[in-house]
Parts: C-alpha cells; sequence; structure tokens
C-alpha cells in the first residue's frame, strides 16, 4: 500500500520547475501510510521557496482524489537538499525542456572555497549539444539557477546550479 | 494550485473569494504555513531554552532587516541580471530569517509573524551593519561581502550546534551563503582593480562600512561559536579579496557601543526605524489580516 501513495506523491509536478514531479527533483523524502493516514515528508530546495505552501496543496489535493482521506504534509530540513538527488530522468527532461542540468555538487563537509572568477563548468548545451558555453549571470528568475550563452548557436539557457 | 482548480470547472478568479476555504488562494506564492511545520522543535537537554531563542532571534533579525534593505534596491540596479541576483540572495535570506524566527517563536511562544511585525526597534536585536542605507553600489557589494563572509563562517560552525533544528538551518544556509559571497566577491574585484574612479568608490565604501565590523565578533553570553576564531576565518578571505582587487583593509575605528550596549542589546542606529516603518506598516495596519 505505500507504494501507492508514494506513486500518486511522486508524480505531482513541481510548481516552478513544471517539467519535472516532486520525485524527480528529489524532494520528496518519504511517504508513508499507517492505518489510512498518509504523511508526506518534503524538503525545501532552498531557504526562501515559496513553492511549499502549493506543494503542500498540491499533494494533498492528488492523494485526497486517490481515496486517501487523512493527509499530512510535513517538512524535513535534514540533510539538506542537494542537486545531486535530481534523478536521471529528471535530468533528461530538464535538458528536453531546455534547461542544463547540474554538475556533480561538491563535498558536504570540508573547506568552502572561495570563488573569484565566474566558475569554471563544463555545461553542455541543451539547444545544440556544443560544450563551447559562457556563464552569463550567476542567477536567474530563480535561485537554483543560472544564465548561460552558447557560443556556437548563440543561444542563451538556463542551468540547474549545483548545491 | 491553477490545476486543481480547472480540475472543478472554476475560473481561475474563483481563489480571489473565501468560498472555497483554506484550500484556495489568490496568488501563487502567497499563503504561508510555518516553516517548521512536522520539524521536532523540542529543544535538546543541556540546552538553555531561552538562550537558543534569543541566539535564533538574532541571527534571524539579521537576515530579516538585510533582506529588507536588499529589496529596497530591486528596480534601482543597473542591469537586469543584478537585480535577479539582489533578488534571489533577498529571498534566500528572508527564508533564513523565517525558520529562524520560527525556531525561536517555538521555545517563546510567538509566531513568525509576531515577532517580524509586531516587535518595537528596541526588541530587535541585529547588528548595525545591516540597517545602514547603502550610498552606492560599491557600499551594496561591500556590506555583502562583509555580511555573507561573516554569515558563511559563523553558519559553517553552527552546522554541528547541539540544536538540531539550528544545524539544519545553518547547513542548508551555508550552500546558499557560498554563492552569495562569490557574487559579492567578485562585484568587489572588478570594482577594485576596474578604473580610478570605481576603485576609491569601492575603497570609500569599505572605509564607510568598517566601523560596523567590529561588533561581528564582539563576545557575549551564549555565543554558539568561539568569535576570535570566526574572526580569523572571515579576515583570511576578506584579505584574500582586498589582495586579489588592490583594496587596503580599512582602519578605521569601531563604532563606538552605547553604554556597553549595540545592535545585539537593542541599540540601535536611526537607520532602523525606517526599516521597521516600511516592514511593519501593512502588518500593523490590518493586524488581523491574512495573506
Amino acid at each position: 500500500m505505500v507504494s501507492t501513495a508514494w506513486d500518486i506523491a511522486a508524480t505531482v509536478p513541481d510548481p516552478e520547475l513544471p517539467m519535472l514531479t516532486l520525485a524527480d527533483l528529489g524532494i520528496l523524502r518519504d511517504v508513508d501510510e499507517t492505518g489510512g493516514r498518509v504523511t508526506v515528508t518534503i524538503t525545501p530546495t532552498y531557504s526562501g521557496c515559496p513553492a511549499m505552501r502549493e506543494i503542500s496543496h498540491d499533494l494533498q489535493h492528488q492523494l485526497r482524489r486517490a481515496g486517501y482521506d487523512e493527509v499530512c504534509v510535513r517538512t524535513a530540513l535534514a540533510p539538506a537538499w542537494s542537486s545531486d538527488w535530481i534523478t536521471a530522468e529528471g535530468r533528461r527532461k530538464l535538458a528536453a525542456a531546455g534547461v542544463a542540468p547540474p554538475n556533480p555538487a561538491g563535498p558536504a563537509r570540508g573547506p568552502i572555497p572561495l570563488t573569484l572568477t565566474p566558475r569554471l563548468r563544463s555545461v553542455t548545451c541543451p539547444h545544440c549539444g556544443s560544450a563551447e558555453t559562457v556563464e552569463t549571470a550567476a542567477f536567474s528568475a530563480t535561485a537554483c539557477k543560472a544564465l548561460y550563452r552558447c557560443t556556437a548557436c548563440a543561444e542563451p539557457f538556463e542551468y540547474v546550479k549545483e548545491i | 494550485m491553477g490545476a486543481s482548480m480547472s480540475d472543478e470547472g472554476g475560473t481561475p478568479y474563483d481563489g480571489l473569494t473565501d468560498e472555497h476555504g483554506e484550500d484556495h488562494r489568490w496568488a501563487f506564492g502567497t499563503g504561508f504555513t510555518d516553516p517548521l511545520e512536522g520539524i521536532d522543535t523540542s529543544v535538546p537537554h543541556g540546552m538553555e531554552a531561552p538562550e537558543l531563542a534569543a541566539y535564533c532571534l538574532a541571527l534571524g533579525d539579521d537576515a530579516l532587516i538585510y533582506s529588507h534593505r536588499l529589496q529596497q534596491w530591486i528596480t534601482r540596479m543597473p542591469e537586469l541580471e543584478e537585480e535577479t541576483a539582489l533578488g534571489n540572495i533577498a529571498l534566500d535570506l528572508l527564508g533564513q530569517a523565517r525558520m529562524l524566527l520560527a525556531r525561536a517563536g517555538s521555545i517563546d511562544g510567538r509566531t513568525e509573524d509576531e515577532l517580524a511585525f509586531f516587535r518595537a526597534e528596541k526588541e530587535f536585536r541585529n547588528v548595525r551593519l545591516v540597517e545602514r542605507r547603502d550610498e552606492d553600489f560599491a557600499e551594496l557589494v561591500g556590506r555583502l561581502l562583509v555580511f555573507s563572509t561573516w554569515r558563511l563562517a559563523l553558519f559553517d560552525h553552527l552546522r554541528d550546534a547541539a540544536d538540531p533544528v539550528l544545524a539544519a538551518i545553518a547547513a542548508k544556509g551555508v550552500k546558499e551563503l557560498t554563492y552569495h559571497r562569490d557574487y559579492a566577491a567578485q562585484w568587489v574585484v572588478r570594482l577594485g582593480d576596474g578604473t580610478e574612479l570605481s576603485h576609491e568608490r569601492m575603497q570609500g565604501a569599505l572605509d564607510r562600512l568598517w566601523p560596523l565590523v567590529d561588533e561581528l565578533f564582539t563576545p557575549r553570553a551564549g555565543d554558539l561559536a568561539d568569535p576570535a576564531r570566526l574572526r580569523g576565518e572571515v579576515d583570511v578571505v576578506l584579505d584574500t579579496v582586498f589582495a586579489t582587487a588592490g583594496l587596503d583593509r580599512p582602519d578605521g575605528a569601531p563604532l563606538a557601543f552605547v553604554g556597553g550596549r549595540a545592535g545585539r542589546d537593542g541599540v540601535h542606529t536611526e537607520a532602523l526605524g525606517y526599516v521597521l516603518a516600511e516592514l511593519q506598516s501593512v502588518a500593523r495596519a490590518h493586524p488581523d489580516a491574512t495573506w
């Protein structure tokens, strides 16, 4: 039975990256079904994520529609979300939507490097596949993305930052 | 939300009325729930609850007031890319403020809204560095460099705090502050190592900020990170940035405390009153409103 509630919760789209489901994005941490009551645990991507309430409503709505009357959505802060949790399927969907998926995040602990020039990353253009790309801005429409430009096809695109 | 309304055959305007109850809101991002929903907020054994609440409140106030000052730059930035950067940095800090105020409130029985909107100036515990309005873009990136370098070093220590809630908030914040610090440091280097004019403006901004730096490292009862050690870590980073930028570390005298008291004791500069007047006016005019 747990897998059923999980399957429903897992298909709910993220409000800000609607090409991804909550499971693709890696923010769905746990779905527990005990005695007819479903408890869904989600984690925010960033501290200021304005979508947590929307996500909670969408989860409650979809699970109620599937016949689960008692639904509780709770937050977990630890461990903090990492872009490494975006699934392989999620990465494919991002690229297909024109958004470059993140590089691996650095180690969770240890010295935090200071970067005095734009970060050097290997980012492939989601439009033409060229590796000749440059960062044009470290932040984009949301905190989780940077702006890039492809020097081969000249198209701008967004890149989900490693975090 | 849009999807759930269309499923029921309604229009986007249905959410403007109250008929749909709690589940529908008039716009994306409105309607707030406790940012610590479902998290165990009991205070671990061996920790002084009032001391932990005061500590979280101070760190939350730093982020709340500074986020507001950053938001005041929106529509005034030189380029759209800088505006989105600053908007996102301010949003990260607002998120940190909400969780820290909620953590403080979970101990002393107040909500984040009560703490943000219904406290008087002397009840705020932020450092004075975050209250001032930036005089120019150089001061904006200089203050952001000092603030994010200090907060990143502090949060790095707080990841090991005995309180698991504070430790989790800090661990999350570290990832965000790393990007904030890089953004500010890159601009300080660009301006310091730029033209004669940009160099002069950047050095002038640091000179104006510097009297407010000492307060960040003033030892206090209940400190969860050693201020002397923190200062050493912060100095290494700032010196690296200044050396790369060709800037001098200012040596101006610290802004005096008043009878031994400063921001953490509720003694602020005149600038805070203006921030609070703007920040709190809507909530105070409509104390029972929800949004």
